[in-house]
């Protein structure tokens, strides 16, 4: 059986990891691959690194850093942030990443999502979408790290990157990320019922109920989280053992 | 023991390199004709779109050598579907070394079909302390139908090969590189055959 994903999502700046991560028992929880190892060995299914500086001198700082996480980890990893070229894709592929995920580049460019599939396999394109609910405008696509509003209904954008080409989409709930109040359910069905790729939900992880809901109900195929899992307030194996217990396709 | 990986710009060689450094081989990557036939094995990765990576393979003759080698050889995920007859992506003639066809997922699930799933009736040196029900990664959009030369299994939501022996060609659909445990006792078995 096909099991369910659980994914900790890892920011790194200036090569580190950030987010005040608090471990005991790593000898440098800033150091990504220190962090990756553990993450791996307590069953993860995937990790996502995500480069939150910006310039192009970071980028190849994140490119070596990619490199040295393949190098040591032995589960399937996605890189993304500041990604806009196949060039850039490239670089990062042959470094060892899996997957790339591009998010405001594949707004500005739509056939960015197509020239990379067509050049690498859409198994490894995987598109973020950042998404945000008002009452005026129904679920909106937004840019720039959530800062601005595109005029893409998330449903119809998700259709859209996936016939160009993206073979997962990563669907983070704006309304939802931070407040530990579970993933947004409604947006993230909605999604997985109409793309035939599949759909990791992030944005609200709150407790082991949440990721049940999301799998459960929402169809999810794999759920993201962050600091939940760097904070230790949700251990992988006790998430993983709950999830098989209420039914939940996970590998333990 | 003299290890090479072909690299022919088809991806995931790097991972597979990796891979290999953490069991403490080194391999050498090339897509030299005489340096691949002079290796004692062979490992050919691959991720991408199958008539892409037809072309790479033909630009270095490597279609011509590949389906000649004596030496323990192993596919990996589209480096699987490349030693086929021919696969439904793009419609493509593959090396032929395997009389197999390639074909599509049709299924109401997702496709691709991504993610760790479970190898079953496992028939194979290959899996040499793998048990029945463990878990290895899988990408791939495309499949190959049971067979007898179907070496082990996996369902989505039917059974398909999820590893192939033909001769002195072994061949895994999932990614031994990224399966963690597992994935690196099957390359292990690999080495040791």
């Amino acid at each position: 059986m096909l099991t369910k994903r659980i994914i900790p999502c890892l920011d790194i700046k200036d090569g580190r990891t950030v987010k005040g991560i608090r471990f005991e028992n790593i000898r440098d929880a800033g150091d990504p691959v220190e962090l990756a190892k553990w993450y791996a060995e307590q069953g993860a299914d995937e990790l996502v690194f995500l480069d939150i500086t910006a310039t192009n001198e970071e980028r190849k700082t994140f490119a070596e850093l990619v490199r040295d996480i393949a190098r040591h980890i032995d589960i399937p990893f996605t890189v993304g942030g500041g990604i806009s070229t196949v060039a850039d894709v490239e670089v990062l592929l042959q470094a060892g990443a899996d997957k790339v995920s591009i998010n405001s580049a594949a707004i500005r460019n739509p056939q960015l999502v197509e020239d990379l599939a067509r050049r690498f396999g859409s198994q490894c394109v995987t598109v973020a979408i950042d998404t945000k609910y008002t009452e005026a405008t129904g679920w909106k696509v937004y840019a720039r790290a959530g800062t601005v509003e595109t005029e893409h209904a998330t449903v119809d954008w998700a259709r859209q990157v996936v016939a160009l080409g993206a073979g997962e989409i990563l669907l983070t709930s704006m309304n939802n990320d931070g407040t530990k109040g579970g993933f947004a359910q409604d947006i993230t069905r909605a999604v997985s019922e109409a793309v035939s790729v599949p759909v990791i939900a992030s944005g609200g992880a709150g407790s082991k109920e949440h990721f049940a809901d999301v799998f459960q109900d929402a169809h999810a195929d794999a759920a993201l989280a962050a600091s939940l899992f760097h904070f230790r307030e949700l251990d992988i194996p006790d998430l993983k053992h709950f999830l098989k217990k209420h039914g939940v396709d996970v590998r333990v | 023991m003299n290890l090479v990986i072909v690299d022919y710009k088809a991806g995931n060689v790097q991972s597979v390199l990796f891979a290999l450094e953490r069991l403490g081989v080194q391999a050498t990557l090339s897509c030299d004709f005489e340096t691949i036939k002079a290796a004692d094995k062979v490992i050919f990765p691959g991720v991408g779109e199958a008539s892409s990576a037809m072309a790479q393979l033909k630009a270095r003759n490597l279609d011509k050598l590949l389906p000649t080698l004596q030496q323990p050889f192993f596919g990996v995920c589209l480096g699987m579907q490349l030693l086929c007859q021919h696969s439904e992506e793009g419609d493509t003639d593959l090396l032929g070394i395997i009389p197999l066809p390639v074909k599509r997922f049709q299924t109401e699930l997702k496709v691709p079909h991504m993610g760790w799933n479970q190898l079953e009736q496992l028939q194979s040196p290959l899996f040499q302390g793998i048990a029945e029900g463990d878990y290895v990664y899988y990408v791939h959009s495309f499949y190959v139908p049971l067979s007898d030369y179907t070496i082990a299994q996996t369902s989505y939501p039917e059974p398909f090969s999820a590893a192939l022996q033909y001769k002195n060609f072994y061949a895994a659909q999932f990614h031994p590189e990224k399966s963690g445990p597992a994935g690196a006792q099957i390359l292990k078995n690999f080495l040791d055959i």
